[in-house]
């Protein structure tokens, strides 16, 4: 029996919308996209400037683009830049400077612009604008523009009056921005606290009392001392709520590290629960050493619940958590055997896995994309901690490097993970720094290359699952970036009268709320036509 | 928790052996696991309402504790209210909350210190993790003493603060939960109103609220209008954090909740646990009515969520409308066990079969889960339910069980033997503090998968006792 198809909404309201929708309908691109005609979002960064809008705008998107919601920031000030090929000083920004006040509206409609195409063609579900947007008529300006596009919009205000932190965030990131590439530091500090004296006269809070009191936001005070949250519309609202509750400035290291090798790893076999070899028990003793080495306060160590991760963290006689969670991905029927094994006895499903190793799920088993989801508690609550070790496991290892280093899903499944490594995380400016540490135990190798000829023929099933539906993608809520092989898009068929007449809004409010609940995970189930 | 000293003194790497039950790997001598729990605060915390009355503040409390127990928190609530109604036996009237009332300040002065020893008792003595100190808590100088109370005793305090002044939400609020209250049993609706309008008042004198710059150094949440707005201010840990994020998910809009099982399986009627078969024709049967069902009952914007398993997913596409796949609603894992019959889990591995009937809710299945993973797994699907408005869930007998749980206050030794038979959908209400259950059973016969818990749960006992409450299959 045919269900119903997600049919892009024409029932709606504005010529452009529909216009829109058949735009993607015809999008060949092969993405998720075609299926997101329910509202993508406008995320619009508010505050004077240091006031850590940039640093939360990467990693606001670093993380929403982990979790697979394809998202993008788009910063004016590199607009401006663009524009203004070489800044002089904050004149510049006076509020009567006429003339720079043209070239900056000019920007902001440029990249407008881009955030429209970013979002209706080219896959895109959320773009975070990155400006001061200080003034109650920028604002509207982009109120109106989200209006036009069918955009909802969230607003992330961030106040703050400590003059220390404002300081040291022009020390961190604006002395070594662009705008100032010869000058020295107190010539840096001088002009850029000019600059925001320049925006403070026109600096216009939201309101959310009066003025603002419909719009969707939240306010940041004092780098998350407090927080003020109006309006929340959606899931992924209530999730970036959260996200950017719980992230931090302070600094902190983070150490990802494997088990020492396992037995199971020496004979080439995947999974399984088996313990530690000689040669893994040496690494042991030399991470304790390690740990004692760089003497580190109250560090934190985390391990799976399996039994190689645990004898890893015994070692070190120290207390440790263990989290089920961390568990290395489930190779479901293909637990405990080779690669060669797996390639005699499943030849067709190891071939796929090479072909989209991170979508591939093992028969009875999970994907890299399942175990993103699993871990994404892990990285909440590293977001929160202050120094922690993780012992974890190669794929593990991979989703969560990914998040910090910002990887997509077509560089995960690949990256370097050795044993008896371990590598140091310390966020910095707009990133983070990777130290790689070699304990110098000898292990074996349990990296695959990416095979050299990939083969890019759609295969028969793009994702394993237990059942492909027939019914089609109005199953999908992940939005994926990286998909495989071209998927043509759903034949249109009529709403079979069914309950009421209501069956079309009934889609369209079912596309506009869950196309961005990250919660679910897709089930593209395409099958080859 | 973990036990810092001990393991200075210890020899390191101490070996290891798995929990049989929980299949976890542990020091030998050492019972103490690091293992990952919700809270890992070493200091209990104290949840502390704040509100004039009919803000919601009791709806808060519960559905909090509720919310906690059910991920693992022991929490639990300590109502005011009903300390005073022990004390005073009969409510007279509003005159009792007057503040020139010296009597009757004496009385919730002291009942609020009764109940703040409970507090005490439960935290420090039972175990508890969690207390949430449920009452007006209007003044500064209340508040005072609480967080005095706090420090003294080496508790976290965490305060949520509901600001409503919206009269229709505040008169429906009356109507739904005052009026069934034990002070106002004996009178009418209107005369009950009335009163309680005046009991408001008392308070709305003294009430200072949660203050920006005055309570600044508090940890608190503001929900103003029933969560159109917050403001959260120093929260301090990972449970707070995980409050705060609950609280700002929940609603009161009324909707409803439907709770199902896929149609029959071809494993059912086997007997068999787990895998990942289809519908039978009874199975098929039982989607066609279920349609039927949702048509009859005109659902406004239902949502259809279903597991990755075939057999929900076979069940949701008679439905005719999208539905959503959620990998987190898939059955509970039985690992080695899957597929397999009961009789044959007895028969290979009488030990896991025995361990598992005597701890139900704690045990894994070699290689698999157990329903506390499995709650772990789903919280984010109640996490959603709870944004949601009408939805329909179409899942598993185990999963649906922890769902039912969460919903009914349900303790983790009854989850397991919730009764959840196929063929029958379950509509649940919120309505007032907690949930109206209605069971539906849409007329096809089914097998029943319902295995209790049998009397002889020892690793000695016999096959004939272990296979004693099997249900009947082919």
């Amino acid at each position: 029996m045919a269900a119903i198809h997600k049919k892009p909404c024409t029932a709606s309201k504005s010529s452009t919308e529909s216009k829109r929708t058949d735009l993607k309908s015809n999008e060949k691109k092969g993405s998720w996209a075609y299926y997101m005609t329910n509202s993508p979002l406008l995320i619009v960064m508010i505050g004077l400037p240091a006031r850590g809008k940039t640093y939360m705008s990467k990693k606001l998107t670093r993380y929403l683009n982990w979790i697979g919601v394809p998202t993008k920031v788009f910063n004016l000030g590199a607009y401006r830049r663009e524009a203004v090929q070489s800044y002089k000083s904050y004149d510049f920004f006076r509020h009567d400077n006429e003339e720079a006040m043209q070239i900056r509206k000019q920007c902001a409609l440029v990249a407008l612009q881009d955030v429209k195409t970013y979002l209706s063609e080219e896959g895109g579900q959320i773009a975070v604008f990155d400006a001061t947007n200080t003034t109650r008529e920028r604002r509207t300006l982009i109120l109106n523009f989200a209006q036009e596009n069918s955009l909802k919009v969230f607003f992330v205000e961030s106040v703050c009056d400590d003059p220390e932190v404002i300081a040291e965030n022009i020390m961190e990131v604006k002395v070594s921005s662009p705008d100032y590439p010869e000058r020295d530091r107190e010539s840096v500090m001088e002009d850029f606290l000019k600059r925001i004296e320049c925006y403070k006269v026109t600096y216009q809070p939201l309101d959310p009392d009066k003025h603002d009191m419909n719009l969707s936001f939240i306010k940041v005070i004092n780098v998350g001392r407090r927080f003020l949250v109006n309006k929340v519309q959606d899931s992924i609202q209530s999730k970036i709520v959260y996200y950017l509750m719980n992230i931090h400035v302070h600094s902190h290291s983070i150490y990802l590290c494997r088990h020492g090798e396992s037995l199971h790893n020496l004979e080439g076999r995947l999974g399984g629960d088996s313990g530690l070899s000689e040669r893994g028990k040496k690494f042991a003793v030399e991470l304790k050493a390690f740990v004692k080495e760089h003497n580190l306060s109250d560090l934190k160590v985390w391990t799976s619940q399996l039994k190689r991760t645990i004898q890893t963290a015994e070692e070190l006689g120290i207390p440790y958590e263990q989290w089920k969670i961390l568990n290395e991905i489930d190779a479901g029927v293909c637990e405990e055997m080779t690669y060669a094994m797996i390639e005699e006895k499943y030849p067709e499903e190891f071939a796929m896995r090479d072909q989209d190793k991170y979508h591939y799920r093992y028969h009875g088993g999970e994907s890299y994309q399942d175990l993103v989801q699993r871990l994404e508690p892990v990285i909440m609550e590293l977001e929160r901690q202050g120094n922690v070790l993780v012992i974890c496991h190669q794929a593990v290892m991979r989703c969560l490097l990914a998040y910090f280093l910002d990887k997509g899903a077509d560089d995960l499944p690949y990256m370097k993970c050795p044993l008896h490594t371990v590598l140091k995380l310390t966020p910095v400016a707009y990133g983070c720094n990777v130290e790689m540490f070699d304990l110098k135990v000898e292990a074996v190798n349990t990296h695959r290359d990416r095979p050299l000829i990939k083969v890019r023929t759609p295969p028969p099933m793009c994702r394993r699952n237990s059942f492909d539906p027939l019914s089609t993608k109005d199953q999908i809520k992940r939005p994926r970036m990286y998909s495989m092989g071209n998927f043509s898009p759903p034949p249109t068929l009529p709403p079979p009268a069914f309950a009421s007449t209501r069956i079309s809004e009934d889609i369209e409010s079912l596309q506009r709320e869950n196309s961005l609940d990250c919660f679910s995970t897709p089930d593209t189930g395409e099958k080859s036509t | 928790m973990l036990d810092n000293e001990d393991h200075l003194l210890e020899n390191h790497p101490r070996e290891l052996t798995q929990n049989p039950l929980k299949k976890i790997w542990m020091p030998h001598k050492n019972s103490h696991i690091g293992h990952r729990r919700v809270c890992m605060t070493n200091c209990p915390t104290l949840i502390v309402t704040v509100g004039l009355p009919a803000r919601g503040k009791t709806y808060i409390s519960k559905k909090l504790t509720r919310y906690l127990n059910w991920i693992g928190v022991p929490t639990k609530e300590f109502n005011v209210g009903d300390y005073r109604r022990e004390c005073l036996k009969i409510y007279k009237s509003f005159e009792f909350f007057r503040p020139d009332n010296e009597e009757g300040v004496k009385i919730r002065r002291q009942c609020a210190m009764s109940a703040l020893n409970d507090v005490r008792q439960y935290l420090s003595v039972e175990g508890g993790q969690v207390a949430v100190f449920d009452a007006t808590n209007t003044t500064r100088d209340r508040r005072g003493t609480i967080m005095k109370f706090a420090e003294q005793n080496g508790f976290k305090v965490f305060f949520v603060e509901s600001v409503c002044e919206d009269p229709e939400v505040i008169a429906q609020n009356i109507v739904q939960v005052k009026l069934g209250n034990p002070d106002y049993m004996n009178c009418s609706s209107e005369e009950a109103i009335e009163d309680f309008m005046e009991r408001i008042k008392c308070y709305e004198t003294s009430y200072q609220p949660l203050d920006e710059d005055l309570d600044s150094d508090v940890s608190y949440i503001k929900i103003m209008d029933v969560g159109r707005r917050y403001l959260v201010n120093r929260v301090v840990d990972h449970i707070q954090s995980r409050i705060v994020y609950y609280l700002m998910n929940i609603h009161i809009t009324p909707r409803s909740i439907y709770l199902c099982r896929h149609g029959e399986s071809d494993l059912n009627i086997k007997g068999r646990i787990g895998g990942d078969s289809g519908l039978s024709s009874r199975g098929k049967e039982f989607a066609k009515r279920l349609r039927s069902f949702l048509e009859e009952q005109k659902i406004k914007d239902l949502k259809i969520w279903t597991s990755q398993m075939k057999r929900t997913i076979q069940t949701a596409e008679c439905l005719g409308v999208p539905y959503e796949q959620w990998k987190s609603l898939n059955e509970i894992d039985a690992g080695v066990c899957e597929e397999m019959m009961y009789e044959e889990i007895q028969e290979h591995f009488p030990l896991e079969f025995a361990l598992r009937d005597q701890d139900k809710y704690r045990y894994r299945y070699p290689k698999g889960e157990s329903y506390e993973d499995l709650v772990q797994r789903l919280e984010p699907v109640i996490m959603e339910l709870e944004r949601q408005e009408n939805v329909l869930v179409i899942c598993h007998q185990a999963v649906m069980r922890c769902l039912l749980a969460y919903f009914l206050d349900k303790t983790s030794h009854e989850l397991p033997y919730l009764k959840c038979p196929l063929h029958t959908v379950l509509k649940l209400t919120p309505v007032a503090y907690g949930c109206k259950v209605e069971s539906v059973y849409l007329g096809v016969d089914s097998v029943n998968t319902h295995r209790d818990r049998p009397e002889n749960v020892n690793v000695q006992r016999s096959t004939e006792d272990a296979l004693q409450t099997v249900p009947a299959h082919h």
